[in-house]
């Protein structure tokens, strides 16, 4: 058994027992990512030196001190700022930008023992579903290296699949952690709306980012909530609610558990496959003693329409800082002001973020405010009260994650509709702002397929205790991509 | 004048607040370039926005003292637009929830009263400072990026330039009441701009307005709405149309010159700060800020005309500015005559800052000098004229009128003995001065007197001397 | 119904200060007039009596104290500034 196959308890008892050191294992880490990561491409950028340092200090501190993720080793998406450490969003118009502030989730990694190995490759500013978009390079598939990993935190998906690393956070916005976990054939959490801080996460859209973890195991993945969560007073709209041991939900009960099957998704484009594959897992769901009903969230229909102006609206704000005066990518050629604005940006961004920041600029300007952001504020409403109803009666929501498994990477690059409609299944869920993991639940030619468990506000618990008793009755996470065969780590 | 002028102000007030609106750096004036910022004020990538709530309260307050009913629910939101001096592209401001709307406040021109809406009063953050170099670029300082602002938007009620700077006098003056700012337009601290039209008289839909900036005193808002106000009229008369555009004053040539001719309404995109959670404002929280706020102006001058016996001229002047009226009402306390020390404050010490371009504060002069200054001449003890020296030490070097007076012999002397003799002198002296007053020439009094003054070094007791005076020329 | 023409595609990018080509605008302009057809489907919903949400989670108030830290020292200030000057960050001039 090499190291990447070993969950976060397994790799902390090596620790204790004093059979492995950080130190070791941070170097055996570094190994594995320049063994795969030529193929996977899911790093941007390598923090092996400070990360070797910090290890061997690490050490030196006595293990009754150490929390369970002390010294493990975790990759951060590139849009989550990290001091000294080169933070781009995937982009060129933050090429070589060096912040001087850390993401509260960075300082809460440094407090529970984590060591940063590098940062993560993903669609530029997080727009995209495909990693396509990153200014830099494709990220892979590790199940399939000629398909995209799903987008936007798709580093982050591919480098836990790989084994590069066994841990990583990604940030969800339409589906960015949960459609990258499903295509990868890992374990993606989106937490409610306030759950973890976003002071340092480079914003993409500001009502709906959530930043979450990336893993192999549902219990690993609730030990890295645990460590990112909590109310954060430098973020207006972070929740000041108690965090609960996230752990402490993975019972395997889920007898007498109520499931609501939303109809609408399972609606035309989504593959059979898929819906097969949620059916069969139903079944296992239904053997624990849970149950479930067909119900509907019937403004399903309007999620991806509503999403694209408002969340474009908010970018197309977010991101005009980015101008070339205090930091980032300058123009060489401007005389004007007006010049220097226009080319810096111009040159700077990529064409899916000039078309989202031209598609909000529209939908606020004067004339179309009402038609457009307006109205969509409205049915953001109806969508979700949808989900507000639905929880009266239900524990959960179950569906696919994706309509399809991952697509050929340049199949549908140019058609920004289609694209689009990947996420259709995993934007409601940002629109309410409630919590949702995607996990393995089959195969479609060899290419993973997610299941989607949806909670009601804070309830990431049930979340996890369903995810978890499913995880227990199936062996999909075990499967491992051709990328893991003659790795020597 | 064939046309009626239609004046509205948009006046900028910058709250004192320990940090700023938004992120918690230093929200102080002066400081070297780039000192007193944050990765939040550099609107650096992933950085968030938190309420300063002192900076809520002080508005709200600013808004109670301007008559502005308060918005139980309001809210932030995002004004985009590219300068170099706001780092996000966006500003935080308030757009259709301003915190505080409908208010008014009343002016006194020429005597009359009137009463000028305000619109809307709303909170927002300030922007950097730029400085053009001239040889193709501008400098920035982030300094005072974030720094609480609130703008107060006044009704289009404003018809004379006259009126134009009694409406912020009575702003400035209100909000140093209050207590929220410093109001230093010196410092940028209370800033202003105009917007100005003119339309025949008799006709009900407004001109099309210019708007003025770079306006950097009361003096100059006024003149460059009067040089305007001519100019459009003159464009208006030669058949011309006035052109929406934002122009500035030149100080040096007294007119206004264009800025920018407004291309259409500017587009900024208004949208809720989601950054940002509303705020609610409770019965409690209001009563809380209205419990706090002090006397004003209006309340203090009805004060002085019916308790104190001041004129209603007199009450204004004094109750314009916060430190000399609070000045005054110390000195009253401290025992001093109302009407004495109204006309010391307007007369003397007015004199006296505006010729050494001081404030009241920045001199040595106390309520309790001031006011046993008054007192010695009430007695008797000093004259008016050696009051003015006693005056002088007083508010250059500060301390106690009395110790002054003593300590320099400034006492007034009324021994009728000691006068008799300094008359008797200056009579013996000028034989030809009795002749002249009983010719008939009055004026050879003042001489006497004059003469009997500069002997005693200003001492002799007025009347007194007078009397005595008059009694030894008739024995005479 | 949204019929997007060049020149409105045009006037956009210079509000979101974006420089683009003739041929940029024409290939943005059928992408953008694609997605604003999908986006009227919105329409078909009655949406007068129903708020609009801008924050999903009920919090109001949120407030800090008014307490400064001090600021940041002038060299981390200008760490990533490309050009500056005496202390301030240098930009094209504004005067055009």
């Amino acid at each position: 058994m090499k190291l990447a196959d070993k969950t976060a308890n397994e790799l902390q008892e090596l620790l204790h027992s004093k059979e492995l050191t950080i130190a070791e294992l941070t170097e055996a880490t570094f190994k594995r990512i320049k063994e795969l990561d030529p193929k996977v491409d899911a790093f941007l950028a390598l923090n092996e030196e400070q990360a070797t340092k910090q290890a061997a200090e690490m050490d030196q501190t006595d293990t009754g001190e150490r929390g369970p993720l002390f010294g493990l080793p975790i990759g951060v998406k590139d849009n989550i700022v990290t001091e000294g450490l080169e933070t781009t969003a995937s982009s060129l118009i933050l090429k070589g930008f060096n912040p001087i502030y850390n993401a509260t989730v960075v300082d809460k990694l440094r407090e529970a023992g984590m060591v940063i190995v590098g940062k993560l490759n993903m669609d530029e500013f997080a727009m995209g579903s495909s990693n396509e978009n990153s200014y830099y390079k494709n990220t892979k598939n590790p199940w399939n290296l000629e398909t995209v990993p799903g987008g936007s935190s798709g580093g982050s998906a591919a480098a836990v699949a790989a084994g590069e690393v066994p841990f990583t956070l990604g940030s969800d916005t339409g589906g960015s952690i949960r459609q990258p976990a499903a295509f990868c054939g890992v374990v993606g959490m989106k937490p409610t709306y306030g759950r973890v801080s976003r002071f340092g996460l480079i914003a993409y859209a500001s009502s709906f980012d959530q930043i979450g973890p990336i893993t192999r195991t549902v219990k690993d993945n609730a030990l890295l909530l645990n460590a990112i969560s909590g109310h954060d007073e430098k973020d207006s709209t972070s929740a000041n609610v108690e965090v609960p041991d996230f752990t402490a939900a993975l019972t395997g009960d889920i007898n007498g558990l109520r499931i609501g099957v939303p109809k609408e998704y399972f609606a035309e484009g989504v593959s059979e496959a898929s819906k097969q594959a949620v059916k069969d897992a139903l079944k296992v769901l239904e053997e624990k003693g849970a149950t479930w009903e067909e119900i509907s969230l019937p403004h399903s229909k309007y999620a991806l329409s509503t999403y694209y102006i408002l969340a474009s609206s908010e970018a197309s704000s977010n991101l005009s800082r980015f101008d070339g005066i205090r930091y980032g990518y300058r123009t060489e050629k401007a005389g004007s002001l007006l010049e220097f604005y226009m080319n810096t940006r111009s040159e700077g961004f990529g064409d899916e973020v000039k078309r989202r920041i031209m598609l909000g600029t529209y939908a606020l300007s004067s004339g179309y405010y009402d038609a457009y952001y307006k109205k969509a504020q409205k049915v953001r409403t109806l969508i979700k009260q949808d989900f507000d109803k639905a929880f009266e009666n239900f524990d959960v929501i179950v569906g696919p994650t994706t309509p399809t498994p991952a697509f050929k990477i340049g199949e549908i690059i140019d058609d920004p509709l289609t694209m689009y409609a990947n996420d259709i299944l995993t934007i409601p869920v940002n629109l309410a702002g409630v919590p949702a993991i995607s996990v393995p639940c089959g195969f479609d030619n060899g290419l993973p397929l997610g299941l989607q468990i949806i909670g009601n506000y804070f309830d990431e618990e049930t979340v996890y205790r369903v995810a978890d008793a499913f995880e227990q009755a199936t062996e999909f996470h075990k499967e491992t991509p051709q990328t893991w065969e003659g790795a020597t780590q | 004048m064939n046309f009626e002028t239609i004046i509205g102000l948009e006046v900028h007030v910058e709250l004192k607040t320990e940090s700023k609106m938004f992120s918690p750096s230093p929200a102080h004036f002066g400081a070297e370039p780039n000192t007193n910022t944050n990765v939040i004020d550099l609107g650096y990538p992933g950085v968030l926005p938190v309420v300063n709530k002192t900076a809520v309260d002080w508005a709200m307050k600013a808004a109670l003292a301007l008559n502005c009913e308060i918005s139980r629910h309001t809210k932030f939101d995002r004004k985009n637009y590219f300068y170099p001096d706001n780092p996000k592209a966006y500003q935080i401001s308030q757009f259709d929830e301003p915190i505080g709307e409908h208010g008014w406040l009343e002016i006194e021109v020429n005597g009359e009263k009137k009463r000028i809406g305000i619109t809307r009063l709303h909170m927002e953050e300030d922007a950097g400072k730029l400085t053009h170099t001239g040889n193709g670029h501008s400098l920035v300082d982030f300094n005072r990026q974030g720094t609480p602002l609130i703008e107060i938007v006044s009704e289009p009620d404003i018809r004379t330039p006259e009126e134009a700077y009694a409406y912020l006098e009575k702003i400035k003056s209100i909000i140093q009441y209050t207590g929220v700012s410093d109001v230093r337009m010196e410092e940028g601290s209370l800033r202003c701009d105009a917007n100005i039209s003119l339309r025949p008289y008799g006709r009900d839909e407004f001109g099309t307005k210019t708007e003025l900036k770079n306006l950097n005193s009361f003096n100059f808002v006024k003149k460059g709405l009067e040089h305007e106000q001519i100019r459009q009229e003159q464009v208006l008369l030669a058949g011309g149309i006035i052109e929406q555009e934002t122009r500035r004053y030149d100080e040096s040539t007294g007119k206004t010159v264009l800025m920018r001719v407004k291309e259409g309404s500017d587009d900024y995109r208004y949208f809720p700060e989601p950054d940002l959670v509303d705020i609610v404002i409770d019965d409690a929280w209001l009563e809380r800020v209205r419990a706090e706020i002090p006397e004003l102006p209006d309340a203090r001058k009805a004060r002085y005309v019916s308790e104190l016996g001041l004129s209603s001229y007199d009450a204004m002047v004094l109750t314009l500015q916060k430190p000399i009226s609070d000045f005054f009402e110390a000195t009253v306390k401290a025992g001093a005559d109302a009407k004495l020390a109204s006309n010391w404050l307007m007369g003397e010490v007015s004199a006296y800052l505006n010729a050494q371009n001081k404030e009241l504060e920045d001199t040595e002069l106390t309520p309790e000098g001031l006011a046993g200054m008054i007192k010695l001449i009430g007695e008797g003890t000093i004259s008016s004229k050696i009051a003015k020296k006693v005056f002088k030490e007083l508010i250059e070097k500060g301390g106690d009128a009395n110790k002054i007076v003593k300590a320099q012999g400034l006492v007034q002397i009324s021994d009728e003995k000691v006068l008799l003799e300094y008359v008797s002198n200056t009579l013996d002296a000028n034989p030809q001065s009795i002749e002249d007053y009983k010719n008939g020439k009055d004026r050879a009094i003042g001489f006497l007197v004059g003469q009997i003054m500069k002997a005693t070094k200003g001492q002799a007791n007025p009347p007194l001397l007078n009397k005595i005076l008059l009694e030894e020329i008739a024995k005479r | 119904m949204a019929k997007m023409t060049k020149e409105e595609v045009i006037e956009v990018a210079h509000l979101a200060r974006l420089a683009i080509t003739d041929e940029e605008a024409v290939h943005f302009a059928d992408q953008l007039e694609a997605i604003t057809n999908a986006m009227e489907l919105l329409n078909e919903l009655d949406t007068e009596h129903v708020e609009p949400t801008t924050h999903v989670l009920p919090l109001v108030n949120v407030m800090r104290e008014d307490k400064s830290i001090e600021g940041l020292p002038r060299e981390l200030v200008m760490k990533n500034v490309k050009e500056h000057e005496g202390g301030q960050v240098r930009v094209p001039t504004i005067l055009d």
